[in-house]
């Protein structure tokens, strides 16, 4: 290490998932998609650097174009991140992804990033009249293809999945020249490799099980990087939590509509409910970060020791769970956790 | 030692052969393309296993494990495979492997749809039901308390024995619960499937699958 201060930058994650009010009813997706607007202009407020929406096409969720929601934040803001968790790029047009982030990126002065990925479900391809069997192919020639289209030159290009590109130009050009992309990755090693590859940067998706597991996948990227070439960019990772005042209170809070949407998804995938002990036992050893401040900050910041990040996206709102506890969970992520996350940080540099 | 061969080098593929070399055994590791393309992988993620072909891997092993997609079973090297044991790890998983009628058929279980395209094949079903985060965090030694169980279905005795004694080797209890067709019961949408409990709740959920919904619906598809 070179002794420099490990600097780290925090985000919140969400999907879009339909909240309930103080009487539990549900939003409408109207309301849902105004309530993460309202959450992204607290975040700012609050001092996280980064909100990442999902695209999903699925009734429990209200945000399907997550682009057009971060435009919407884009005019709100001034100062926070504007990311995607992830855009599915092999259902997508990578010109048209294109030119829907460098639009974000002019609106929010260079605040748009795409991080780029397979996602946990993928309705998208049948929605959109693709082949889940082409999933491979469609991910690397987009992959590709996105990659030349970052460069902002005219592009040539000639694949399998969509219409040859002879010298095209694609506008609008950003400011900066260029715009941030990451690659969101499972826990399938031939995603870290590609990452490397295509010199993107990391995110790595810890939605279960220990964080452990991952240590020997960021010597993977970074040995990756040094076979191809390409620049070792720092790693960010995320994982879901919720924070309220006390353990107890985010834990009575999270469950009910943490379990109604574990739940609901394993039905179309064939795994059974989800009891308490398993859902208590991803809190104490597994990668669900939920409890008071001080449990959740302590959490992180091992987490971020051990396998050296440099961003962490908290995942947050699974279910059900009422509107004004998100807000709340902002608020207390963004005035607690990440001070003491840092404090913590910098206590073991010292 | 006996020398095991995986096909697919995937999160399960990887957290399996893990698994294997702690418990000293060797391991030759082959993907769907030529060994240089998962050398590094196995490199740093399975120091001490081997890149291989597909050919190789079931050429030179004792025992190979499937843990490929499933819809992806016809690329497997059925000849090389003839009078190997073979563990297929592998489920139907829409979400990978798209709509395959044959795959969703309740009058068999996905496994012997794989004996059936291995004919000279000894096919036993394991590792397929635990996820592969708990696979890699709950190995613990035998006897010790709290030691989660895997659950193994296959048609011939000495097969399923020799499976339960690598089950074992590598931190789980091994728990037989009969002939292929139960393959079934540790599928997807039946209670087992996710499932990583203790040997006692194992047996339990595989004896209750058939007052399970899914239980209900393959008893009457195979009336
Ligand atoms: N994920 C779990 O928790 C879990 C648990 C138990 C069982 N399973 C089952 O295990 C199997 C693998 O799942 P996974 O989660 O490990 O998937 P994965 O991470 O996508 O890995 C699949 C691996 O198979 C390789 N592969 C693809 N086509 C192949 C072919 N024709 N021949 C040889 N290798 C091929 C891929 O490598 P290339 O890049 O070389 O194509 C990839 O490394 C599935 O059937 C799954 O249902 C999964």
């Amino acid at each position: 290490m070179t002794g420099k201060k490990h600097e780290v930058l925090f985000g919140i994650d969400t999907f879009g998932d339909l909240p309930v009010d103080d009487n539990k009813n549900l939003l409408t997706y109207a309301q849902a998609i105004r309530q993460v607007v309202d959450e992204a202009v607290l975040a700012e407020k609050v001092g996280i650097d980064a909100i990442a929406l999902g695209e999903h096409h699925r009734p429990e969720y209200a945000i399907s174009a997550p682009d057009t929601v971060l435009a919407g934040i884009a005019t709100k803001t001034s100062k926070i991140t504007l990311a995607t968790g992830v855009t599915v790029l092999s259902s997508d047009d990578p010109v048209r992804v294109f030119e829907r982030f460098s639009t974000i990126d002019a609106l929010s002065n260079g605040r748009a990033q795409v991080i780029l990925g397979r996602g946990s479900f993928t309705e998208s391809f049948p929605l959109f009249g693709y082949d889940l069997q082409d999933y491979e192919v469609l991910f690397e020639e987009k992959v590709q293809l996105f990659a030349e289209l970052l460069k902002e030159k005219p592009v040539t290009w000639e694949g399998t999945t969509r219409a040859a590109l002879d010298k095209a130009d694609v506008f609008p050009k950003t400011e900066s020249g260029h715009i941030e992309t990451m690659i969101g990755v499972g826990g399938s090693p031939q995603s870290v490799i590609r990452a490397a590859h295509y010199n993107f940067p990391l995110m790595l998706a810890i939605i279960g099980g220990s964080p452990d597991r991952f240590v020997p996948y960021i010597d993977l990227y970074r040995q990756a990087t040094k076979e191809f070439g390409t620049k070792t960019h720092p790693i960010g990772m995320h994982s879901p939590g919720f924070i309220a005042d006390t353990d107890e209170e985010a834990i009575r809070l999270a469950w009910p509509p943490y379990k109604k949407s574990h739940d609901r998804i394993g039905k179309t995938r064939g795994w059974a409910p989800i009891t308490r002990d398993q859902f208590m036992y991803e809190i104490v050893n597994g990668s669900l970060y939920i409890g008071s401040p001080e449990t959740v900050a302590k959490k992180m910041a091992r987490s971020i020791k051990l396998l050296g990040v440099g961003r962490f996206d908290l995942v947050y709102g699974q279910g059900p769970l009422a509107a004004s506890a998100r807000l709340k969970f902002i608020e207390l992520y963004g005035t607690k956790v990440i001070p003491r996350v840092r404090e913590l940080l910098a206590e073991d540099e010292r | 030692m006996k020398t095991i061969g995986i096909l697919g080098v995937g999160k399960v593929g990887v957290v399996i052969a893990q698994l294997l070399l702690k418990a000293g055994y060797k391991v030759l590791l082959a993907g769907s393309g030529s060994p240089d393309k998962i050398a590094l992988t196995v490199k740093v993620l399975t120091p001490g296993a081997v890149a291989v072909t597909k050919q190789e891997a079931v050429k030179q092993a004792d025992i190979v494990i499937l843990a490929l997609p499933l819809g992806k079973y016809q690329t497997i090297p059925k000849d090389e495979l003839a009078g190997k044991l073979v563990i297929d790890a592998m489920n139907y998983w829409w979400e990978v492997d798209g709509d395959q009628p044959d795959l969703k058929d309740l009058t068999t279980s996905t496994s012997e749809t794989i004996q059936k395209f291995l004919p000279e094949s000894h096919v036993v079903k394991a590792f397929s039901h635990i996820g592969y985060h708990e696979l890699h965090d709950e190995t613990r030694p035998a006897g010790a308390p709290g030691r989660k169980a895997i659950a193994i279905a296959g048609n011939n005795e000495a097969d399923l024995d020799t499976i339960a004694g690598l089950v074992n080797d590598v931190g789980f209890d091994p728990v037989i619960i009969g002939p292929l067709a139960f393959g079934i019961r540790l599928e997807p949408g039946s209670d087992v499937f996710g499932a990583h409990v203790e040997a006692a709740a194992l047996q339990s959920m595989v004896d209750h699958f058939p007052q399970t919904e899914l239980g209900k619906k393959v008893l009457s598809a195979r009336k």
